[in-house]
Formats: structure tokens, sequence, C-alpha cells
């Protein structure tokens, strides 16, 4: 075994080895360099959909659209992604991470296929989407790039699986691994096969571009594409969840309500969550309706069911931690004095809120083969995903970012006021842009397009009123939500430039020289809290009835579609 | 109310529950986790599309 030494940062108690370390800082690193370019990207997307604003020309839109796609839903979470599993790995179990050179080989390979799909996007001949439908074909360079992509990361998750199972053989813990880790098997997982299905899908099309393939049929593309684009996303439910988990741990001391509890949601995830990419095929006439069904409804609610005691667990565990400190009075006590200036906290806390509230709700209604039809294809479906993927994903790395910085980077936050802030203006105007894009939707309004108004067709639309308001308020919102991300982008960037340098803590060459110790222990270990959370469950109820009230609007929006006889 | 619980109040000559078993192997998981996916998914999704008749 190669010599190696382990570090315990004196601020958390984590232990850290050191190519471990460089590994999760430079996929860190690139993940914000991704989020960078796809933030600037932004502004030509809200900019052009604002329709009194309507900035770029079709061509340049449509370029700029596939670009932000792609830099932000692959790109910057997947990076962050392999940065989380490796701290998931090697730093809460407090081993040293499998094959570290394979894992740089992993991490250039990544960085090679994100820099040569960019490329060819902004080259001007491949504005195909995120989804890239056959037959229009891209360059060869973009679909090279996505597998170069996709098998760097698929090494970086067998790396993973090599970790634990090194911290299993040197028995760093003790029974099984941490809950926090658990979470992060589950996205290592779904991660496998999202990635596999990509390069089962990608590869005969890149071979169609280069002309050694003639055809690939267009529903096949379709379904086996799903199964890597809306999976990937489900990687970072399981990965953001696990975050929720670790930031509870880490401020609170919380323990999970129950841990067999959140293991066996979980394991729901394993088994049901990756079906939900069937939603996107609700419209398709080649699959049969035994299919649809199955995959969205029976099986995709187990998976719903899931995700719904996560959102009761992960406060519940908060509100046990803060009734233990002595907040007991009344039901919200606990959650009033929780630390709502810390932005580890309130970033968390905003995501936990909109992506059950605003992502969950829409992605139940939307995953229903009736009321699909209401919004198939329009604005409401990137509303919905911009509440699990925006609020939900990119704000909880955001929260975790916050933690990283003393700890992982060691270096002093820059601008806490403005890191104080920066949750709140980004996750409540990405709630606004998400309602305003459903409420848009809903009226009909089509996602991607460049020109609502459909100015110079044959068959022009009049819009009522309240589409273009909510459209202007889609740009307005947008561009709030991007001065969100561009102060988390100079908080993050500008502390490992400029913040004062902080004490790195002991250096080991010692294999797991310290057990688990505060404030993190409790994300390194393994115990249940109960259930005494009344405040968690007159939340749930809120959410309950929110849930179903807006299950029966959209049934009843759908009944006054169709006249019956 | 169930009362908090660590590994370290079991007893150690308790045999390990089935699905401990299963949570505790993350291989056996990630074999479940791509293959119910791809059965119920991916195969029965193509198969689905290749029985549509060729038009003539």
């Amino acid at each position: 075994m190669s010599a190696t030494t382990y570090r315990t940062c004196p601020r958390s108690g984590l232990q850290f080895e050191a190519s471990a370390e460089k590994l999760m800082i430079i996929n860190a690193v690139t993940a914000v360099v991704a989020l960078l370019v796809g933030g600037i990207l932004a502004i030509g997307v809200v900019l052009t959909r604002w329709p009194a604003v309507h900035w770029l020309d079709a061509d340049t839109f449509y370029m700029v659209l596939t670009a932000h796609g792609i830099d932000m839903l692959i790109f910057w979470i997947i990076f962050f992604e392999v940065a989380v599993l490796y701290f998931c790995s090697s730093t809460l179990l407090r081993c040293r991470l499998a094959t570290p050179k394979l894992a740089w080989a992993a991490y250039v390979l990544m960085l090679v296929g994100a820099v040569m799909n960019n490329v060819a996007v902004f080259q001007g001949g491949s504005s195909v989407m995120m989804t890239s439908y056959v037959p229009m074909m891209a360059s060869s360079w973009f679909y090279l790039g996505l597998i170069l992509f996709a098998v760097g990361a698929l090494i970086a998750c067998f790396i993973f699986f090599g970790t634990l199972v090194i911290a299993k053989r040197d028995k760093t813990y003790q029974g099984s691994v941490p809950l926090v880790t658990f979470g992060a098997i589950t996205a290592a997982i779904i991660a496998v096969f999202t990635i596999t299905s990509g390069a089962i899908i990608l590869i005969p099309t890149w071979l169609m571009s280069l002309g050694v393939v003639q055809s690939v049929d267009a529903l096949v593309y379709r379904t086996i594409w799903w199964a890597f684009g809306h999976s990937s996303q489900q990687i970072n439910v399981a990965a953001h969840i696990s975050i929720w988990y670790a930031v509870a741990a880490i401020a609170f001391g919380a323990k999970p309500m129950s841990e067999r509890v959140s293991r066996m949601a979980f394991l729901l995830y394993i088994l049901f969550l990756q079906l939900a990419s069937a939603h996107h095929l609700l419209a398709d006439p080649g699959v049969s309706t035994a299919w649809k069904v199955v995959n969205t409804s029976y099986f995709m609610y187990f998976a719903v069911l899931a995700s719904m005691i996560h959102g009761l667990t992960i406060p519940g565990a908060i509100e046990v931690a803060q009734r233990a400190k002595g907040y007991n009075n009344g039901l919200f006590e606990w959650l009033r004095k929780a630390p709502w200036g810390n932005p580890v906290f309130s970033g968390m806390f905003i995501a936990l809120i909109g992506f059950g509230f605003l992502g969950g709700i829409s992605g139940v209604m939307m995953g229903t083969e009736q009321l699909n039809m209401i919004i198939h294809n329009t604005i409401y479906v990137p509303g919905h995903f911009h509440a699990t993927v925006v609020v939900g994903t990119t704000l909880s790395f955001m929260a975790l970012t916050y933690f990283l910085i003393p700890v992982l980077f060691r270096r002093e936050m820059i601008a806490p006021t403005l890191a104080k802030w920066q949750p709140y203006l980004f996750g409540f105007s990405m709630y606004f842009f998400c309602l305003v894009m459903m409420g848009a939707g809903t009226l009909g309004v089509s996602r991607r397009h460049w020109d609502m108004a459909f100015s110079g067709a044959a068959m022009a639309y009049e819009w009522p009123g309240a589409a273009y308001l909510m459209m202007g308020l889609v740009g307005m919102s947008g561009v709030a939500a991007i001065a969100g991300g561009a102060i988390y982008i100079y908080v993050t960037v500008g502390s490992l430039l400029w913040g004062k340098k902080l004490d790195q803590g002991a250096v080991s060459e010692k294999f797991t020289p310290i057990p688990p110790t505060a404030p993190t222990v409790v994300a390194q270990s393994y115990g249940s809290a109960g259930f005494t959370a009344p405040g968690t469950f007159a939340l749930a109820m809120v959410f309950l009835v929110a849930f179903v009230l807006y299950y029966f609007v959209n049934w009843k929006y759908l009944s006054t579609l169709w006249g019956l006889a | 109310m169930s009362a908090p619980h660590t590994p370290q109040e079991d007893d150690p000559d308790e045999p390990i529950p089935f699905m401990q078993q299963l949570l505790d192997n993350p291989f056996l998981l990630l074999f479940l986790g791509v293959m119910v996916p791809m059965v119920v998914y991916t195969l029965w999704g193509v198969i689905d599309i290749l029985s549509v008749p060729l038009a003539r």
C-alpha cells in the first residue's frame, strides 16, 4: 500500500485522507466552474423567454439552452456528486480511498468529456437540447464527450464501492455504515444504472453520427435515453437527501428518528426510483399502458413514499435534537430557535421544504398518466425540475459547500453576511420562478420554445394575458435567482482565493488514528432518536393537505378540458 | 415510542436479520438496483416498442 497521511480537521473532527481530500477538492471546484458556466448561460435563457426582452436570436438561444441544460444537469451535479461520494466513503468511514490514481484518471476523463461536449455545442452544430433525440444529429464530438464523461463517472462510482470494501476490510467502522454513507451508496447504485443506460444508447448514436450505424430507432432511443436523463436526477435526490441527514447531524447532532425506517426508505429508492423515468413517455404511443401504469404509478409510488419518509424523518430528527436541548415550548419553538443565520442549515431547510412542496407534489401530479396530458411538454416541466434539481439539489450542495469551506478547503469564509442571505435570495427566488413557470405551463406555454408568440407563423395562437405576465415573472425571478447563484460563486471562489488560511490540524500516518469526534460524531455513527416530534407531524399534515388539494384541483382542471356527453 | 437504539445494545450472539444482511451488502443492493429497473423499465419498454407491427 502506498504511503498516505490522514489530517484531522480541528473544526469538524473529520479525518481526511490526503489523496481523497485532493480529489474531493478538484471535483468540487470543477463542479463550481460548471455551475458558473451554466449560470452565465442561464442569463441568456431567462432573458430570451421573458417576452418583453426576448434577447437572443433563435439559433443562439437553442445553443445556449442546450449548453445550460447539460452543464447544470450533468456536469455541475455529477462532478459535485463524485466529491460527495469520496467524502461519504473515505472521510465518513475514516479510511483511504481505493485506487487514487484511477480516481484521477476518472476525473481527467470526466473533464475532457465535459470540455469536448461544451466545445461541440458552442461550435453551433449541436443545438439538440440535452435530450438530443434522434434522428436530429449533433456533432460526433458532442456524443463522444458525453460518453467519456459517463465512463469517468462510472469509474468514480466503482472507486466509491472499492473504498467501502477497504473500510470493511480494515474495520474502520462497526456494524452498519452510517446512514449518510448508506444514502451515498443509494446514489452510487442509481448512478451505475443511469450511466450504463446512457452508454447503451449514446454509443450507437455516436456511431450513427459517424455514419457507422445507419439508424437508431427514435422510440427505443427515447426510452433508454430517459433511463439516463431522468435517473441522473434521481442520483441527485439520493445525494441531496444524504446531505440533509449529514447537515442535521452536523448542525444539531441529530440522530435519525429511526435508522431502520430511513434505510428502508433508501432501499425503496434503490428498487423503484429509476422507474420514474417513464413519466417522460406518457404521451408516447409505442409503449403499452400496462408499462406506463406499472412504472409511473404502482412502483413509483413506493419511491414517493420513501421521499415522504425522508421529508418527515429529517425535520423530525432535528426537532427531537432541539427538544432535547430544551426547546420544548409549543409545537414550533424548536424550529424558531434553529440557526437560521447559518447558511448550512438555512440552505438545507429551504431546499427540503421547496423540494417537497414544489418539486415533490408537482412530480407526483405529472407522473399520473391522465394529469400528465394537461402539462406534457409545457414549461410546467422545467418548473417542476427546477424545484427538484435547483431548489432541492443545487441549494443543498450550496449549503454543504458553506460547511466544507473551512473544513475541506481550510479557508475562512469571506463575506459571511452575504453568505447568510444567499440561501434566502436564491431559494425564495427559485420558489417563485418554479411557481410561475408551472402557472404558465398550466396555461399551455411550451417548454424550450424561442418565441411563445409564434410571431409570423401561419397559425398564431392568442395566449391569455396571464401567460405573458407569468413568463415576464419567470424572467424577473430568474434574474434574481442568478444573482443568488452569483453570490454563491463569489463567496466560494473568493474564499478559496482570498480567505484566511486556517489551521489544517494534526496530520498522522496512522490508519484511523481517532474515533469519531464532535460535531460530526452522529454523521459517522449508527443510532436512532425516536419519534417524539409533534411539530414535524403537524407540518406533515400541512403537506398532506396541500398534496391532496393540489391533486384534486388538477383532476378538476382536467375534467373541464374535455366536456363529456 | 421506540427507545433510542444502538448496535452496542444488541446481543452479539443474536443472528443478523435478513433485511439487515441485505442492507449491509452494497453489492447485492447494486445488483438489485440495476436489475429491477433494467427489467421493469428498459427491457419491458423495448419489448413493447419492438412488438409494434411495422406499417406496410
